[in-house]
């Protein structure tokens, strides 16, 4: 299967880092070791919320091996600003608090000092003799209980943003949001059917297998280079120098290969820390958090709690939907509260909209992206009441969603006016679909759910370089999680006309190509992958220059075709078509060396819709739930790769069941995360899944020269209301609180029971 | 303490406490970094290695514990058939998302493949079911090991 319109695009040629991953060759995070490197570690909060009296480092400053001890002291204090991570956004003042407590500790594991040691031994021997005065304080890790008036305060100064009336007095509410779209209560009067139900999440871990991990080198002469894993290497420099007081040029961030992020890797913990550290101590210093550390003080994303009102006619229009969301931000303000408004009916085409979202502080680990931040949350509530109203109503759930689908011209409830977008073609996908179409195997039931992203463009550079005997290296600078630099690949030969592998993708450090943001909100393909056309565009206009040159014509006079050189017309003159090669021989005598460049702030990015179609049965005794088919359909665009794009569905598909069926952050009544382990946060494996089918939709993004889509991020989305739909139909009990792990279902279950017997 | 250990066809001599487990005794003491860190308690699979090939969790094994016996790790996968099979079959199939994990997942693979030659779905979900891929590409772990499988005769 390839697309018919191209050469390169729509193959699936062997990745350009895949023989180094299946040989162990391949350097992830902690694989980065320096001479004389010092081993550096974290001391956390046990506590959930206490304010820190004092902080004696003196004896494990005096303990041998012991060459540098850092407090918040160590770090300048930082204005309250504002700035932008991928999809989320983070104040300074706050994140120099999250990565080392100033004031008080907030969530159990919050940093409150560190120290760099000769060996692991040391340092954690260390970190025992560092002595911490904690006055503890009440603490609040629930959403609804964190809004109520007198719960315990997280920060004194926080006064909730966007309320009316205003509100003067401190609280846990971070900010209000409000989206609005004509009048619900006339859409609710004309309702012949109303459902409304409350829903809720917890919060999930992004699960990457890497840990967070950074090596750090600290010159007398200030200047600094990094080894981080990350899905932002320009992030990690633009924090460290924000943080460190240091200018960007000092500043030299290497990514690693990069073990999963998820949106996880686009903050940072370590690094600051590390760069103080080896400031201090004059030697190199490496930091790598332990599974524990990782689950109790990175990422995580949140849970929520969701209100959803959805009314529609007998014929199966909805003609008004409400949605409140308040959403876990951990101990500092910033959830996705935003997108997961804005995504909630992003789906559906209604003309009476009202949706209110909460930003919440409490005392947990400061939320991170997850995958379409925000989306699953209000989708788990919105998708789950939509087949609640399929159900009373008697209608096909494909087709009560073609009925409402959203389509070019749509104008959102947060104000967009859609372009070309592929709603409607993935229902029709899935409903054509065989395994739609195959009747439900006896003791399964089928549930369908459909889910929403944005995509995101933004700031992107790129640079095509032709080597002395023609062949190119495109450089651009984001970390490539699940194969975008072979994409990029593809994308560059299929502009230059020549053989994938005569192009090497390459990711530059933060010294050595412009200004990349994150990885992350699935821009990579499109927005640096429109950086990396333009470079070759570029590229070509130089090769064109040159032949010009060598044939003594004007540069207008020739064309490019195939890869190679060619005049434009006969009146040119009679000349042999000159190849890449054949340019860069003559390269020295015709201008030097041979090169492209592009940077971009890149709008348009073309939204993605999913539709995914579960079988499942499940054990009434134990409430598990075994899944026997599942396909995922995605608008995704061109896919330039369809591997990668397969894999994006079907690995969005599998941390979505896992968010389904098992996933959840559990606290002990003292705040304490109880399952910071792969033994009690149970990550979907393979005898837990059946074959992820996939069907990709290609409605190509009229914005992009090759359709792209971003397509990593839907995939999360449908999957929690796509099972607890078919939960429902399976058994009759309709879940609402996530997980729908087997405890939780086999109560629910046994709950209903009396009551079925009953009726 | 003067360790020796077999890794990978040769005869390595170092220092290492008798305690340390063998994941830290290849990655910091003799740099072989292919084999990764996960979790620390054999929850994971990303730290497999194998002795006498069979799969092992390197993170909780202390390396005095190793003794005679031969240690593989994914740098010298390779040079076994059941190895070679399965790394050809995890590129031809385009498994890797991030990678991260690929290696644990190799080699737990190379292992089954070795003493089941021909394994069948249970086969194949009893010998990974240890092994976490958080990209989610067990459909293809799946396909892979089938497709290496196939190939058959020299293992």
């Amino acid at each position: 299967m390839s697309n018919p319109k191209y050469k390169w695009i729509g193959t699936r040629p062997d990745r350009p880092d895949g023989a180094d991953k299946v040989t162990g060759r391949a350097r992830f995070g902690a694989d980065f070791n320096l001479p004389g490197q010092l081993v550096g570690k974290v001391l956390r909060s046990p506590h959930a919320h206490a304010v820190i009296k004092s902080i004696d480092t003196s004896k494990a400053e005096a303990l041998p091996g012991v060459k540098a001890v850092v407090t918040a002291k160590d770090f300048p204090d930082q204005p309250d600003l504002i700035v932008p991570t991928g999809e989320m956004q983070v104040n300074l003042r706050d994140i120099t608090r999250n990565i080392m407590a100033r004031e008080k500790v907030l969530y159990e594991g919050h940093a409150v000092a560190a120290v760099a040691a000769t060996s692991e031994t040391v340092a954690k021997q260390a970190l025992g003799l560092i002595k911490v005065d904690y006055e503890v304080l009440p603490h609040v890790i629930d959403v609804a209980e964190a809004m109520k008036p007198d719960a315990p305060l997280l920060h004194d100064h926080l006064i909730t943003e966007g309320a009316n009336p205003a509100i003067t007095k401190p609280s846990n509410i971070a900010k209000r949001i409000e989206f609005k779209k004509g009048d619900t209560a006339d859409g609710f009067a004309k309702a012949e059917i109303v459902v409304e139900q409350d829903y809720t999440t917890q919060a999930v871990h992004q699960g990457y297998i890497e840990p967070h991990a950074a090596l750090a080198s600290a010159s007398e002469d200030g200047q600094v280079q990094v080894w981080s894993t990350t899905q932002g290497h320009f992030q990690v420099r633009g924090f460290c120098s924000r943080l460190l007081n240091l200018e960007t040029s000092q500043i030299r961030v290497t990514p690693t290969e990069i073990g999963g992020g998820f949106g996880g890797k686009t903050v940072v913990y370590l690094e600051p820390v590390a760069i103080r550290l080896s400031q201090k101590s004059g030697k190199p210093v490496k930091m790598v958090m332990s599974r524990e550390e990782v689950f109790r003080a990175s990422g995580p994303a949140p849970g929520g709690n969701v209100h959803v009102k959805i009314g529609a006619t007998k014929g199966g229009r909805i003609v008004a939907a409400e949605c409140t969301v308040a959403m876990q931000a951990g101990a500092f303000p910033g959830s996705p509260v935003g997108p997961a408004c804005m995504c909630s009916f992003a789906c559906y085409d209604i003309d009476n909209v009202h949706i209110v979202g909460y930003d919440v502080v409490s005392n947990r680990p400061k939320v991170a992206a997850y995958r379409a931040p925000g989306a699953p949350i209000s989708a788990w509530a919105v998708e789950s009441t939509i087949d609640i109203l399929a159900q009373r109503l008697s209608i096909d759930p494909i087709d009560l969603r073609l009925e409402n689908a959203a389509k070019k011209g749509t104008k959102t409830a947060y104000g967009v006016t859609f372009n070309t977008i592929g709603m409607v073609e993935t229902l029709e996908a899935a409903k054509n679909s065989d395994h739609y179409k195959t009747p439900v195997k006896p003791g399964y039931a089928r549930g369908v759910a459909a889910g929403f992203w944005f995509n995101v463009g933004a700031d992107s550079s790129a640079a095509a370089h032709v080597g002395e005997d023609g062949t190119v290296t495109v450089i651009s600078g984001n970390p490539d999680i699940g194969g975008s630099r072979a994409s990029l690949a593809l994308m560059a030969a299929e502009e230059l006309g020549v053989d994938y592998n005569k192009v090497r993708p390459v990711i530059a450090d933060t010294a050595s190509i412009g200004f990349n943001f994150v990885t992350g909100g699935s821009r990579v393909t499109f927005a640096t992958g429109l950086a990396v056309v333009n470079s070759v565009r570029d590229l070509v206009r130089e090769l064109k220059a040159r032949a010009a040159k060598i044939w003594n014509v004007d540069p207008e006079a020739v064309i490019w075709e195939n890869g190679m050189a060619k005049p434009a017309g006969s009146n040119v003159g009679e000349f042999e078509p000159l190849s890449i090669a054949q340019l860069a021989a003559q390269a020295g005598r015709t201008g030097g060396p041979i090169n492209g460049h592009a940077q971009l702030n890149v709008t348009g990015a073309g939204p993605g819709f999913g539709v995914h179609v579960v079988d499942l049965k499940v054990d009434h005794d134990t409430g598990l739930v075994t899944i026997g088919r599942y396909t995922a359909a995605q608008d995704v665009g061109t896919a330039i790769h369809p591997s990668y794009v397969e894999g994006q569905l079907q690995g969005g598909a599998v941390q979505g069941i896992g968010w389904a069926l098992n996933e959840e952050y559990i606290y002990n009544a003292k705040g304490k995360l109880e399952n910071p382990g792969f033994l009690d946060y149970r990550m979907p494996v393979a005898s837990d899944l059946p074959m992820i089918e996939t069907i990709l939709v290609e409605v190509p993004n009229p914005t992009h020269p090759y359709g792209v889509r971003g397509v990593g991020e839907v995939p999360i989305v449908p999957p929690t209301a796509a099972i607890g739909n078919a939960i429902d139909r399976a058994t009759g009990v309709r879940m609402t609180d996530l997980p729908m792990s087997p405890p939780r279902l086999s109560e629910a279950l046994d709950a209903a029971t009396p009551r079925m017997a009953a009726e | 303490m003067a360790t020796t250990l077999k890794i990978n066809g040769e005869q390595k001599t170092f220092d290492a406490p008798g305690d340390m487990p063998l994941l830290w005794v290849l990655r910091d003491v003799l740099g072989l970094t292919g084999t990764k860190f996960g979790c620390g308690i054999a929850q994971c699979g990303v730290c497999t290695v194998h002795i006498d090939g069979q799969p092992v969790r390197s993170c909780l094994l202390p390396v005095s514990a190793v003794g005679e016996r031969a240690v593989t790790t994914i740098e010298g996968i390779g040079a076994t058939p059941a190895g070679t099979k399965v790394q050809k079959a995890w590129l031809d199939l385009e498994v890797i998302q991030c990678g991260y994990c690929q290696s644990g997942q190799i080699m737990a693979a190379a292992a089954l493949l070795a003493s089941t030659p021909k394994p069948d779905d249970s086969d194949i979900d009893a010998a990974m079911a240890g092994n976490i891929c958080r990209c989610g590409t067990y459909v293809r772990i799946r396909a892979a090991i089938k497709q290496a499988a196939s190939e058959g005769g020299r293992s």
